[in-house]
């Protein structure tokens, strides 16, 4: 064979395994469910609970009538529910239905709130003090001496599906990744795949680059559900300039949760225990990655830990670039990280290869 | 030992031993195959064939010994031997989810051949209207065939089937036998394996009998039966002929009456079922003559137990 024939063999190879590495995933409606439509889900529904935060105001019971029950109507701070007796109001702050109530009777204003959400009774006991204060202030004739002019500024941040989409999408890339090549690895060696394939004339790296494409694609795929469907008025994702730079960020991502299969892939000897660590990997990753929720709260130690994460630097470059309006230069870090991982646990699971169980 | 092969043979082994922690799985085998021949490698579950037959593939390193495919070292893996040998794996191993066509064109392709033998391939083994059938749907025989079509995809020059009939309905067996005479008709060298005595001694122009690892016997199954010198059993249904007028016979070696049918033993049988038809008592007879079975017996001194 000449070496033109054989290269000519090999990109057909390539070829028709891509192709036939396609089919079934296209084929196969669970797996289908678990890459799109079970992260998706979590964008819906993280983006409907998520998305109302913004415009919540504190509820609070009131008793009775006066200048500050007015005041406190005409702020728009809080929600007022009228209640008829004091009884009936302490019981609902203490059942916990409702952080405060206001007790008015004439120039008295009572305030019960409950202890158990200090934000809550911070909010309300500023917001009830307030509308006080300027009552006070309103019925001594005095100007005030200082004026505080607030408006409102909109902060993109606040929106969750700003927040939500990058941070979702990186995981969902990430664990159709994982899985794709460690479950492909375990299930071909159990089924002797990996056994045919080498008694073919096809090189290992033709093999799994070509499963290595088809994870591309599919977080391509996912990459597309995911802008579309949060761009959607009902969720109102707005991308940043340079959002598009999230495409080469998924690819890098998909190389490297690719490579940590094939690691996790080497050890597994069935499809249910490929399955378990590709769980015990990705799922802590994700929490620690501040995929679901931001991890600027979690104490320091536990961000140092997230720094040493490839799904926190994944999920980090794509918050840059899609919504934070950063260009190319957000990329530099985590295009690194991912590399790394990439170049060193596919090394690793190269020498770790087996074609059989035995 | 072989008139066939001898040095120049498409398939020489040489005195291949491996062994597994305690178990020496293969002891010392050493065989031949001519081009074209089709051979069979038998013996019960645990005689240390299929061990044997993936060293010869290449799958497996063996402890010592030797083995040339075609001229060539199978071990380690030889992307020059590959496309030159095909290996139907005991475990039907496909791609997921997969029509029968797609799989036939995948495996074709991973050796760079072209689509178009797709459909001859699956012509050849009977599943021409399941082309388009997933694999997860064909029954066990169809799965079988179509592995053994995938084996063949790339027009290899050696065939190895790993026991490619076992857990088939006698009716699938039947099937996929005419298979393997086609490919052996279409001028390709086959090595196989099975534990039914019987289908081997009907396919294979030699059979080697395998137990604890070793070849105990090798020949054509014609030869190695003729070589028992082991009696024929003439049959004959009860009540037909008394055990007393059987005995008088002459040739008749002994006689066995089981309540169902009485059993003659003799070396001679021409005479025998002459003098049978004399006194008109070739109702419901039955000639059984001996088979590879009695060879394993007359080998092992037990009996075989697939």
């Amino acid at each position: 064979m000449t070496s033109s024939a054989r290269r000519g063999g090999t990109a057909s190879s390539f070829r028709s395994l891509s192709t036939a590495m396609l089919k079934g995933f296209v084929r196969d409606r669970a797996g289908l469910f678990f890459v799109f439509l079970f992260p998706l889900m979590f964008l819906v529904v993280f983006g409907l609970i998520f998305g109302k935060e913004g415009g919540t105001k504190p509820k609070i019971g009131v008793v009775g009538d006066g200048p500050v029950v007015v005041a406190l109507e005409q702020s728009g701070a809080v929600e007022l529910e009228r209640l008829g007796a004091t009884d009936d109001a302490v019981r609902k702050v203490r059942d916990g239905d409702l952080p405060a109530a206001v007790l008015a009777h004439g120039d008295t204003v009572e305030l019960r709130y409950a202890a158990s959400d200090q934000t809550q009774a911070g909010l309300v006991r500023g917001i009830v003090g307030g509308v006080v204060d300027k009552v006070n202030i309103a019925a001594s004739g005095q100007p005030p001496k200082v004026r505080l002019d607030s408006q409102q500024v909109e902060d993109s941040s606040l929106k969750a599906i700003q927040f939500l989409t990058p941070g979702l999408l990186s995981w969902a890339v990430s664990t159709s990744a994982i899985f794709g090549s460690a479950v492909t690895l375990v299930s071909w060696r159990r089924k002797q795949v990996l056994r045919r394939i080498r008694l073919a004339p096809v090189p290992v790296s033709t093999v799994l680059s070509s499963r290595l494409l088809v994870s591309m694609g599919i977080a391509v795929g996912q990459t597309a559900l995911f802008i579309g469907v949060a761009s959607t008025p009902v969720f109102g994702l707005s991308l940043s300039g340079q959002w598009w730079l999230a495409l080469p960020l998924v690819m890098l991502g998909t190389l490297a949760f690719f490579a940590i299969g094939m690691f996790a892939g080497s050890f597994a000897k069935t499809e249910e225990t490929a399955t378990a660590a590709a769980n015990l990997v990705v799922l802590p990753m994700a929490f620690l990655s501040g995929t679901f929720f931001p991890i600027q709260n979690a104490p320091g130690w536990l961000q140092a830990v997230s720094q040493a994460l490839p799904l926190r630097h994944l999920t980090d470059g794509m918050l840059d670039v899609m919504v934070r309006g950063k260009g190319i230069e957000a990329l530099a870090v985590p295009a690194a990280v991912l590399v790394g991982f990439a170049v060193v646990l596919g090394a690793v699971a190269s020498r770790l290869f087996r074609w059989d169980d035995a | 030992m072989s008139p066939i092969g001898g040095a120049d043979g498409t398939i020489v082994v040489a005195d291949l031993r491996k062994r597994y922690g305690e178990l020496q799985a293969v002891d010392g085998v050493s065989f031949t195959v001519a081009e074209g021949e089709f051979f069979g490698i038998l013996g019960p579950n645990g005689a240390g064939k299929t061990t044997t037959l993936e060293i010869v593939e290449g799958l497996r390193e063996p402890d010592s010994g030797s083995v040339l495919l075609l001229g060539e070292k199978p071990w380690p893996r030889n992307p020059r031997l590959l496309p030159r040998i095909g290996v139907q794996l005991q475990a039907s191993s496909f791609f997921d989810k997969l029509t029968a066509r797609e799989q036939l064109e995948t495996f074709a392709a991973l050796y760079g051949v072209s689509r178009g033998d797709a459909a001859d391939m699956l012509d050849l083994v009977g599943l021409a209207d399941k082309a388009n059938t997933r694999e997860d749907k064909l029954s066990g025989g169809q799965r079988q065939r179509l592995s053994i079509a995938c084996a063949l995809a790339h027009d290899p020059d050696i065939v190895f089937l790993d026991e490619p009939t076992a857990a088939l309905d006698p009716q699938s067996r039947r099937n996929l036998w005419d298979v393997l005479r086609v490919i052996q008709q279409r001028g390709k060298t086959i090595v196989y394996t099975t534990h039914y005595l019987d289908e081997a001694e009907i396919l294979c122009d030699r059979v080697a009998i395998m137990d604890h690892g070793r070849i105990l016997a090798m020949d054509s199954p014609a030869k190695l039966v003729r070589g028992l010198d082991a009696p024929t059993h003439v049959m004959l249904a009860e009540g037909v002929l008394s055990v007393e007028q059987a005995e008088t016979i002459p040739g008749v070696e002994g006689v066995n009456a089981d309540g169902v049918s009485l059993t003659l033993s003799t070396r001679t049988p021409a005479p025998v079922l002459a003098a049978l038809a004399e006194r008109g008592a070739l109702d419901g007879l039955q000639v059984r003559t001996a088979t590879l079975e009695d060879v394993f017996l007359h080998l092992t001194g037990r009996e075989y137990r697939a």
